[in-house]
């Protein structure tokens, strides 16, 4: 091996009582020349306080325009080891969940391949695999292919569907999180590889509101699991919460945001019509409380990441749907008429959020051929000057507006 | 699809690629655009996508990123390392 590692400046990074990826990276640059001139390259960057990588552009395997993002090094000749540094993006399986022998298949074709280094796992969902040559990439696909793996989603193009554990593991689901991102998966294979749209969209799925994909804030669709009939209760489990000195008050009844839950004794009562479905009640007391019988999701349209304009969160715009008997036929056209409107009045590097709120919510519910709906106001009006019913009456008459 | 084959189409995609090589990033959507005025009803919108994937999987035109997506042909970045 070349020269002796020298890091001071990353060494800080391993101090303390976290764990450290400089520490992971060292085990590795001892037998690889790639994690060797990552630490090198870092260290020069802390050094002199600038990055040193270059964004490769047009880097990817044959046919896909998504999976792989292009990444040199701005000192090849100094750092050889990572002249090239591509990371590749794996679709993960439905809810992360892997038997030990699908890891180390990743694992042995990433060490054959590439720099040995991976995330578990990227924003999006994917795994992420740190580091490889350009012609280590057909190979890569290759091996990733034989052995039943896919390329994730990048660029603009549908980002890899990605969900929580749903029903494979928590009693909340309100629909099958794990069957629909499979679904979305194999039917969109075409929008996930080949780049078609004006920027990316993300599509993730919660179970129920607990949101533990975090979608309502960080995709572009939200596909919320939630319920429209009452919560249910187990009125004996609720009398053992009590009898063990549990403070529902406190904890439960102060706390619901709609203040729409009242306790006598040892009695419970919810009044569901005003009940906006927040969980808190449910998680505090699972054993006593729990989402009703009629399920199904909400959608949810238009998060973002505060990168090009503000952060934005996704705003309601169908609050029940169900799939029934399988049947994702109408989900699926909801989906293509969003993108199509969108496509078609989209500009470049245009987010569907920021979309929205350029043409207005109105409009590209028209677009896309929804009706308005009370769930879908973000804030009561404040301005008491317009009176929609005399507006409507003085139009139907011919008369302007002053 | 009437008469206008995948074939037609590709060509006609390749044309515009050609046409904007080192000018103008295409992307899918300017090619869906530009089709859809050329021949109107008698293609849709899995038409141009099945022209834009024959040209892929040929190796004619290749994807590119710098901001958002474009259709390329293909050349040597500016930004790549030997
Ligand atoms: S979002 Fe809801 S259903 Fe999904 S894992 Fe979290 S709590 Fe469970
Ligand atoms: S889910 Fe939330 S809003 Fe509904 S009853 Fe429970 S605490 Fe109140």
């Amino acid at each position: 091996m070349a020269d002796e590692l020298k890091t001071p400046l990353l060494d800080e990074l391993e101090k303390g009582p976290w764990p450290s990826f400089v520490t992971d990276i060292k085990s590795m640059a001892e037998t690889k020349e790639m994690p060797r001139d990552l630490l090198r390259q870092l260290e020069k960057s802390y050094e002199d306080k600038r990055g040193y990588w270059k964004h490769g552009g047009l880097v990817g395997v044959m046919g896909y325009g998504g999976g792989v993002i292009g990444r040199y090094s701005a000192l090849p000749e100094e750092f050889p080891g990572v002249s090239h540094f591509h990371t590749v993006r794996v679709n993960q399986p439905s809810g992360w969940f892997y038997t030990s022998d699908a890891m180390r298949e990743i694992i042995d074709i990433w060490d054959a391949h590439g720099s040995g280094l991976y995330n578990m796992h990227g924003s999006t969902g994917d795994m992420v695999l740190l580091g490889t040559r350009t012609e280590e990439l057909e190979p890569t696909f290759q091996a990733l292919t034989e052995k039943g793996w896919d390329l994730g989603g990048s660029g603009s193009d549908l980002r890899t569907p990605s969900n929580c554990v749903g029903p494979a593991r928590c009693e909340n689901a309100c629909y099958d999180t794990m069957e629909m991102a499979y679904q979305l998966t194999h039917n969109y294979q075409d929008e996930l590889h080949r780049p078609m749209f004006n920027y990316k969209f993300k599509i993730k799925m919660s179970g129920c509101p607990n949101d533990c994909t975090a979608s309502i804030a960080r995709s572009d669709m939200a596909v919320i699991g939630i319920w429209k009939d009452d919560i249910k209760v187990d009125k004996e489990e609720f009398a053992k919460y009590i009898d063990d000195g549990f403070n529902v008050k406190e904890f439960v009844v102060e706390k619901c945001p709609t203040q729409c839950i009242s306790v006598e004794g040892k009695e419970i009562s919810i009044d569901n019509s005003n009940c906006v479905k927040c969980m808190h009640c449910i998680n505090r007391m699972p054993k006593a409380l729990s989402v009703g019988d009629e399920k199904g999701f909400a959608i949810n349209i238009g998060a973002k990441a505060p990168i090009v304009e503000g952060a934005l969160f996704a705003q309601s715009i169908i609050p029940f749907m169900q799939i029934k008997d399988g049947d994702y036929a109408g989900l699926y056209d909801l989906i293509e008429r969003i993108w199509e409107f969108w496509d078609e009045h989209g500009m470049a590097r245009e987010r569907i959020g920021e979309f929205i709120e350029r043409v207005s919510l109105a409009t590209f519910l028209e677009g896309v051929g929804l009706e308005p709906l009370p769930t879908m106001v973000k804030a009561p009006r404040d301005n008491p000057y317009i009176f929609y019913e005399e507006y409507f009456a003085d139009e139907d008459a011919g008369e302007g507006e002053e | 699809m009437g008469d206008i084959s995948v074939d037609q189409l590709a060509e006609d995609c390749y044309a515009i690629v050609a046409e904007n090589a080192g000018q103008k990033k295409v992307k899918a959507g300017d090619l869906q655009k530009a089709m859809a005025a050329k021949y109107g009803d008698q293609i849709g919108r899995a038409d141009v996508k099945a022209a834009i994937k024959q040209l892929m999987d040929s190796g004619r035109t290749v994807y590119g990123y710098f901001g958002g997506s474009s259709i390329e042909l293909p050349h040597k970045e500016a930004a790549e390392n030997q």
